[in-house]
């Protein structure tokens, strides 16, 4: 019931392989390009991060696996583009042909979002401003730090099949305790998909390893996961 | 219901990636949905002016300055947010103190949660599977591929970036650096030890 992106303990992927600190910042120049679209897509105010984080998971998992991390991005970003009819399959596809003639894609008319299109000289405000996830609710904390708690089973999105969540595949059923209350934030799982922010409670919650894991390192070692009052469950 | 679909838009792009952004980037231009001038900001902010050397700072002054890295540790958004470090993916920020007795690392493993104002674009390996498997299963095997080993009594604390809480790593600052300026000090510190996979050392 898992998707592909949710890889957190998974084997099998081999050895990291460490960069030198003063890498370039972007490998390819196109990698540059395809940030920066998306991140001036985002300010038409079409979706949220959620929203975004869900397109790209939800490629289908040869693709995931075989995407370069800007693909993903590029592909999630298609997608958006599409679902919210900001474009059509046609203007991709029209888009297409005319980068393969090199005629560049003219004599396409405005966009009704034309006027919503972030200019150069906002970009530093729009960056910096952000996007707070923390929001008043009415839900009270049911959990205080130390409590111990479980991450409910089955896991996934309870709303929606299929659906976008952040509780880890691989924390569904482990028992932790409560490090700390975040304060409330927009509950992904429904913000993902048009369903309203529903804030409710956050916490950290503090994992032994060998909670999560049959064959750990150090018997110390521990994993902390930012979970939502109702991902988890009293023990 | 999510929408699965094997004729995904994506594949309607050109398969080449760097045609496929060349091809979006002109039909949105066209559209006046995005202006090029604003993708050419976008790269300047994330190429040249946000960048590890901001999180170094803020570790620098937090070795320096007793009440500084206190209050850092309480609650870092106010103290971030004066010195300007505030912003896109680093909205809600924690620093987690290394110490003799337990070793911080950060990792995100359902996508690639980072602290931009402080670090940047992530790199690379942060981004690889290998990366965002392994380090929540088997941060030591990881670390050692860095070459960092811990020592025995030190226990491994692994963050997984599940919400919007964006974590950055206070490393311990490395011995014989007494009468360092901030700036001196701020030269020995890593990006990847603002991650967890790396360990300042002093100037030899």
């Amino acid at each position: 019931m898992s998707r592909v992106h949710d890889m957190g303990g998974r084997f099998g992927d081999g050895p990291v392989k460490p960069e030198p600190q003063d890498a370039p910042v972007f490998a390819e120049e196109w990698h540059a390009r395809a940030l920066a679209i998306t991140l001036a897509c985002g300010a038409l105010g079409q979706w949220n991060i959620d929203t975004s984080r869900h397109a790209r998971e939800r490629l289908a998992p040869l693709d995931y696996t075989r995407f370069s991390y800007y693909e993903k991005w590029l592909a999630g970003l298609a997608s958006l583009l599409v679902e919210k009819q900001v474009l059509s399959a046609e203007d991709l596809a029209g888009a297409a042909a005319a980068a393969g003639d090199g005629t560049g894609a003219e004599g396409v008319a405005p966009h009704p979002l034309a006027a919503r299109a972030l200019k150069a000289a906002d970009v530093a405000a729009a960056l910096a401003k952000g996007g707070p996830a923390d929001r008043p609710s009415a839900i009270a904390p049911s959990f205080a730090p130390g409590d111990a708690v479980r991450c409910r089973r089955p896991g996934g999105n309870r709303l929606v099949e299929g659906g976008h969540t952040r509780l880890p595949t691989y924390a569904v059923g482990a028992t932790g305790h409560i490090l700390w209350l975040h304060g409330s934030h927009v509950l992904p799982d429904s913000a993902a998909h048009g369903l309203g922010e529903a804030p409710e409670p956050l916490y950290a919650v503090v994992f032994p390893a060998d909670a999560l894991w049959s064959h750990t390192e150090h018997p110390g070692d521990e994993v902390v996961l930012d979970l939502w009052q109702s991902y988890l469950e009293p023990v | 219901m999510p929408h699965d679909h094997a004729d995904a838009p994506h594949s309607l792009l050109p398969p080449d990636p760097a045609l496929r952004v060349k091809a979006l980037e002109s039909l949105l231009t066209e559209k006046g949905l995005i202006d090029p001038a604003a993708l050419d900001e976008i790269i300047d902010t994330y190429q040249n002016r946000i960048g590890p050397a901001n999180g170094a700072r803020v570790v620098a002054r937090a070795w320096s300055d007793p009440d500084f890295k206190a209050a850092l540790l309480a609650d870092a958004d106010p103290v971030l947010a004066e010195l300007g470090y505030y912003g896109r993916q680093g909205e809600h920020m924690v620093v987690v103190e290394n110490t003799p007795e337990q070793h911080n690392m950060v990792v995100c493993t359902l996508c690639s949660c980072y602290p931009w104002p402080l670090l940047g674009i992530p790199p690379g390996w942060y981004k690889s599977d290998a990366y965002r498997s392994r380090a929540v299963r088997e941060p030591r095997r990881v670390l050692a591929e860095f070459g960092v080993t811990l020592p025995e009594g030190t226990s491994v604390r692994v963050w997984d970036s599940t919400a919007e809480l964006r974590y950055l790593v206070l490393p311990m600052r490395p011995k014989d650096t007494e009468g360092l300026s901030e700036d001196a000090l701020a030269a020995l510190v890593s990006r990847d030890s603002m991650i967890g996979t790396d360990i300042p050392e002093a100037p030899r």
